[in-house]
């Protein structure tokens, strides 16, 4: 289970931010997760938790926006979204395709912050 | 209490990592080493299959390997027996390498000394595929003891990879193994990747890949980031406000 690996990078990610932003209150973390990213959403909310105890974030809300998989078709030259990770294929000609547009993603996209409120701890 | 706002940051989580990754890269391509990292499930061979690659590659080409394990220095112990170099990396509870690791481990190596680094990665199909270290090659293993839906199972790991393994396949009789199920099954989650058949125990395929190797060898590292990531942000990318 390397969601807790990934936890302890978003919440120093966070904590960087936040500081860099005035040492703002972070009410939210928005994440954008890819089907494609190899992480499990249950595994990173409970990891989440563990990790920002005891941090500038502790208390902060993890919101996680789903980044369905799209493949480029070499065929239609058209971005589709494939019938499933399993089946990296064009949903219209089913031709094969290893070109991923978007479903990788693993990004801390925004925060949600106060100003002038001082950080948890 | 203050007025709440949104920040966008647009950051990847493991940026520190691929930093440090493309640092890594640049590194070996700075000293001409080639980096051919082995990832599998615990018990599909990579140590077999790494055993005989270095013995049949040293001394013809100067090769040194890594190894993570969570625990022990048994697989350093028989790759040592090869007579090349051989570093063990603990990684106690985690269940990957990461960049940080590799530079840690790689401390007062002179790469330049090196034809190929070999890094095999701690046994599970999961996590390393989260994280960059830099390698040239990333190759996954999967034995035929393991299911011919290995890859539909797992298809982020595949979906990193840059070469696939087939190994034991000198019990693949034995063992029922569907081999035109298993192609299919790679290139359902990875169409067109490249597939060998081996078995380290009897040396089959194996010419093959060392030729693989070899041919690699005759050209300089490149420093090109991998087609995984080249559809991602990049690392450095300032946050839009």
């Amino acid at each position: 289970m390397h969601e807790l690996s990934i936890a302890v990078s978003l919440v120093e990610l966070a904590c960087e931010e936040a500081e860099r932003l005035g040492n703002v209150r972070v009410d939210a973390l928005h994440l954008r997760l890819g089907s494609l990213a190899g992480v499990v959403e249950e595994a990173l909310l409970f990891s989440f938790e563990l990790a920002a105890q005891g941090t500038a974030i502790e208390g902060a809300r993890l919101a996680i926006e789903h980044v369905p998989l799209t493949v480029l078709c070499p065929r239609c030259g058209e971005e589709r979204a494939p019938p499933s990770v399993q089946h990296l294929r064009c949903p219209t000609c089913d031709t094969p395709t290893p070109e991923i547009v978007r479903g990788r993603e693993l990004e801390l996209f925004a925060l949600e912050v106060q100003d002038g409120t001082p950080a948890h701890r | 209490m203050g007025l709440p706002r949104i920040v966008e940051v647009r950051k990847d989580i493991l940026r520190k990592n691929d930093l440090l990754a493309r640092a890594l890269r640049d590194r070996f391509a700075a000293a001409g080493v080639y980096v051919v990292s082995l990832v599998s499930s615990p018990g599909a061979g990579k140590t077999a299959f790494l055993e005989q690659t270095l013995a049949a590659l040293h001394p013809g080409y100067r090769v040194a390997a890594l190894v993570g394990d969570l625990a022990t220095d048994r697989d350093a112990q028989r790759l040592g027996r090869s007579g090349a170099p051989v570093r063990q990396i603990t990684t106690g509870t985690v269940c990957h390498l990461d960049a940080e690791m590799l530079h840690a481990a790689l401390d007062g190596w002179d790469l330049a000394a090196l034809d190929f680094l070999f890094i095999e990665n701690v046994g599970n199909l999961v996590c390393p595929s989260s994280y960059d270290l830099g390698e040239h090659l990333r190759v996954v293993l999967l034995s035929v003891t393991e299911g011919e839906d290995k890859p539909l199972k797992y298809p982020t790991i595949f979906n990193t990879a840059d070469l696939a393994v087939v190994t034991k396949v000198d019990l693949a009789e034995a063992v029922g193994f569907d081999r035109d199920e298993t192609r299919r099954n790679i290139h359902e989650v990875r169409p067109g990747l490249e597939i060998l058949e081996t078995a380290a125990r009897t040396g089959a395929g194996m010419e093959r890949w060392l030729d693989r190797l070899r041919e690699l060898a005759g050209h300089p590292p490149p420093r090109r980031e991998p087609a995984y990531r080249a559809d991602q942000a990049a690392p450095n990318s300032m946050p839009a406000s």
